[in-house]
């Protein structure tokens, strides 16, 4: 019966079962109705630029791209039913360290990036083996090394330091044809993330870990190890995001992790995207569509003037709305 | 009958063991205090041996105890409250909008406040209830929503200031007290707060319910526990004590647009170092008050070595997290 309506669904559509089985995540759907609700309100209070300019569709995705690295690293780590505080800073002290070292020269650009990579290992592995081995809580183990490393760099740092070459801004400005170069870093990103999750046994194992941690364990799981892995991962892609940034800023600066928010917004964003707090459950697809709204709502309320302070609050009732129109239809409490 | 036991060797290494045995039960964040305490009253004695050195360390300690007590709860019933900060903010800032320098506002300033904290709670608490939104995202958004709605309230700056009978909680002391010398306002409004908190939690079914919601939510739905309304009193708790928390804070340190900031993480560690398991069903009113004592002495401690700022930040990390791996490891031993 199921498989005849399915074979019935094929001949109708013609589509590949290959593509049919992919599954959309619903905050896609969200997606495009905020952006279509603002689109709108474009179209009537200000000058419709959403709409009718192209050039502002990729401005939503370019200014997605530091968020949306992070999260991709966020999913990971939440996947893990782990999380992790400490982007925000690892994402500044990237962008002052890789800065600094640069000082506006090419031939410090290779020194700099393997130094500010260390810098991810090092973070990611004490973030890790503080939670796996010394059974720290996640929440407070992360929390305690971003105030680590805040005091580390406010003692250093506490303006624009160095300046970046220009062939480094390439990451930042550079386009390929049309398309920039930080959109097709955040695609590979996205696009490794996938493949890390769905193809390999440290995804699988991952997915276990969350699920499961005692479970994984007993079936031969090494889930230090796992776990140990999804924090180096967060924590480089927090470096990346912080390379990224530096690029477009032309000089690193101590405030742009925590002013940015990277912490709690690729955390919101990956929760809208699907993925449950409890771990065990999500994707990097969902995480990038969350981010994307993220995205649409700075463009619109940058497109309609809406007042700073406003935008919080909207942007607070939105998150909530997200995660709230797919939890509602849930059967399990919450907590 | 207690001589003769004590008398014969074997009884008297009986109850040497015995009080081993509760000398081990006490809690880890006793010594971890007393013993910052001491060092404190070694390199000041001054100012932490005398009666009015404590006083006045109690003064400045008593809004996070409050905030912790409040905390403790959500905390205890497997969620987060991360608007607390939000709220703190809030009702300083619009304080200082209402009062229009005017004492005779002070009180039905307050009353008002107490107001928009049941409402905060509420709406906390029926958004994880009734939407299904882990508590860890909807405050989140509450976080932005209550301190971007502050911020617009009174136009992105403080209007006016905190008439004195306003300030007087947090900041004024009753003056020749016999023994003690002189007692804070805010220390009685903390053991207030905290024998209400201790007597909800501790000697009631409703903080019995609140513990079995943290431990198992299928279980206590089972076995007719109201879980809803449970969860709703819960947060609508927490909100009112951190109205509470940010008056006392408000009167000691007067009008500051970013007062509240990274409050709602120094409460949750505050109640981390005081035994909480983060993800629900155990704490104790009292341990987690004793938390923010530890986590106020750290910071006085580290003002006093001379270290700058940064420093402080720095230091304060690593502290909380060996402070919470003693906790962590000395229970997992004991089980």
């Amino acid at each position: 019966m199921t498989t005849a309506s399915g074979n019935e669904l094929k001949r109708l559509h013609g589509l590949p079962v290959r593509l049919r089985s992919i599954h959309i995540p619903p905050v896609y759907y969200f997606l495009i109705l905020v952006f279509l609700v603002g689109g709108t309100l474009d179209q009537i209070f200000a000058d419709g630029q959403i709409f009718s300019n192209p050039a502002i569709m990729l401005n939503i995705i370019v200014r997605s791209v530091a968020l949306g690295i992070v999260a991709v690293g966020q999913t990971l780590v939440i996947i893990g039913a782990s999380i992790d505080l400490s982007v925000a800073y690892t994402i500044s002290i990237t962008a002052v360290m890789s800065s600094y070292i640069m000082q506006g020269k090419t031939a410090n650009v290779p020194l700099a990036i393997l130094e500010v990579f260390g810098i991810g290992l090092l973070i990611g592995l004490v973030n890790g083996l503080t939670i796996t081995k010394l059974k720290v809580n996640p929440f407070i183990a992360t929390l305690g090394t971003s105030l680590i490393i805040k005091g580390i760099i406010n003692a250093t740092f506490s303006n624009y330091t160095g300046s970046v070459p220009k062939s480094f801004e390439y990451f930042g400005y550079g386009t390929v044809g049309p398309i920039p170069v930080s959109i097709i870093i955040l695609l590979l990103i996205v696009l490794v993330g996938w493949f890390l999750l769905s193809n390999t046994k440290f995804g699988s194992h991952l997915y276990g870990v969350g699920g499961n941690s005692e479970v994984a364990r007993l079936s031969g799981v090494r889930t230090d190890r796992v776990l140990i892995g999804a924090h180096v991962i967060c924590s480089m892609t927090a470096i990346l995001a912080g390379l990224f940034l530096v690029s477009q800023m032309r000089s690193g600066a101590p405030w742009v992790g925590p002013n940015g928010v990277y912490d709690l917004n690729s955390i919101a964003t990956t929760v809208i995207g699907g993925t449950a707090l409890s771990g065990g459950k999500g994707g990097v697809w969902g995480t990038l569509g969350g981010v994307l709204i993220f995205g649409v709502l700075e463009t619109v309320f940058n497109q309609l003037g809406v007042n700073p302070y406003l935008k919080t609050v909207l942007q607070g009732a939105i998150i909530v709305i997200a995660v709230a129109s797919y939890t509602i239809r849930s059967k399990k409490e919450a907590a | 009958m207690t001589t003769s036991t004590i008398s014969s060797p074997a009884g008297f290494s009986k109850s040497l063991l015995s009080i081993w045995g509760s000398i081990k039960k006490i809690p880890p964040v006793y010594p971890v205090f007393f013993i910052i305490f001491i060092v404190l009253g070694l390199l000041n004695p001054s100012k932490y041996q005398t009666m009015t050195g404590i006083m006045t360390f109690l003064r400045t300690a008593a809004p996070l105890g409050v905030l912790a007590a409040g905390e403790l709860l959500v905390l205890a019933l497997g969620g987060f409250d991360l608007s607390v900060g939000a709220i703190v903010t809030f009702v300083v800032l619009v304080s200082s909008k209402l009062l229009a320098n005017d004492p005779a506002n002070a009180y039905p300033a307050i009353l008002i406040m107490l107001g928009f904290g049941v409402a905060i709670g509420a709406v906390n608490g029926l958004v994880v209830s009734y939407l299904r939104v882990p508590s860890f995202i909807a405050t989140l958004g509450m976080m932005l929503l209550v301190r971007g709605g502050a911020l617009y309230w009174v136009g992105g700056a403080p209007q006016g200031y905190l008439t004195e009978n306003w300030r007087a909680f947090g900041r004024n002391y009753i003056q020749n007290v016999p023994l003690f010398g002189r007692i804070p306002y805010a220390l009685i409004v903390l053991i207030v707060v905290a024998a209400i908190a201790y007597f909800l939690f501790h000697r009631t079914h409703f903080g019995k319910q609140i513990l079995s919601i943290g431990d198992n939510v299928r279980a206590s739905q089972l076995s007719g526990v109201r879980v809803r309304v449970v969860r709703v009193l819960t947060f609508v708790l927490c909100s009112v004590f951190a109205v509470i928390g940010g008056i006392l804070l408000g009167g000691f340190g007067g009008v500051n647009v970013t007062i509240g900031e990274g409050l709602e993480m120094q409460a949750i560690a505050a109640c981390v170092i005081g035994g909480v398991l983060l993800g629900g069903g155990k704490g104790s009113v009292l341990n987690a008050i004793f938390g923010a004592f530890t986590l106020q002495a750290i910071v006085n401690l580290l003002n006093l070595l001379g270290l700058p700022k940064p420093y402080t930040d720095a230091v304060q990390g690593l502290i909380i997290i060996a402070a919470v791996a003693y906790v962590g490891l000395s229970t997992q031993r004991k089980r």
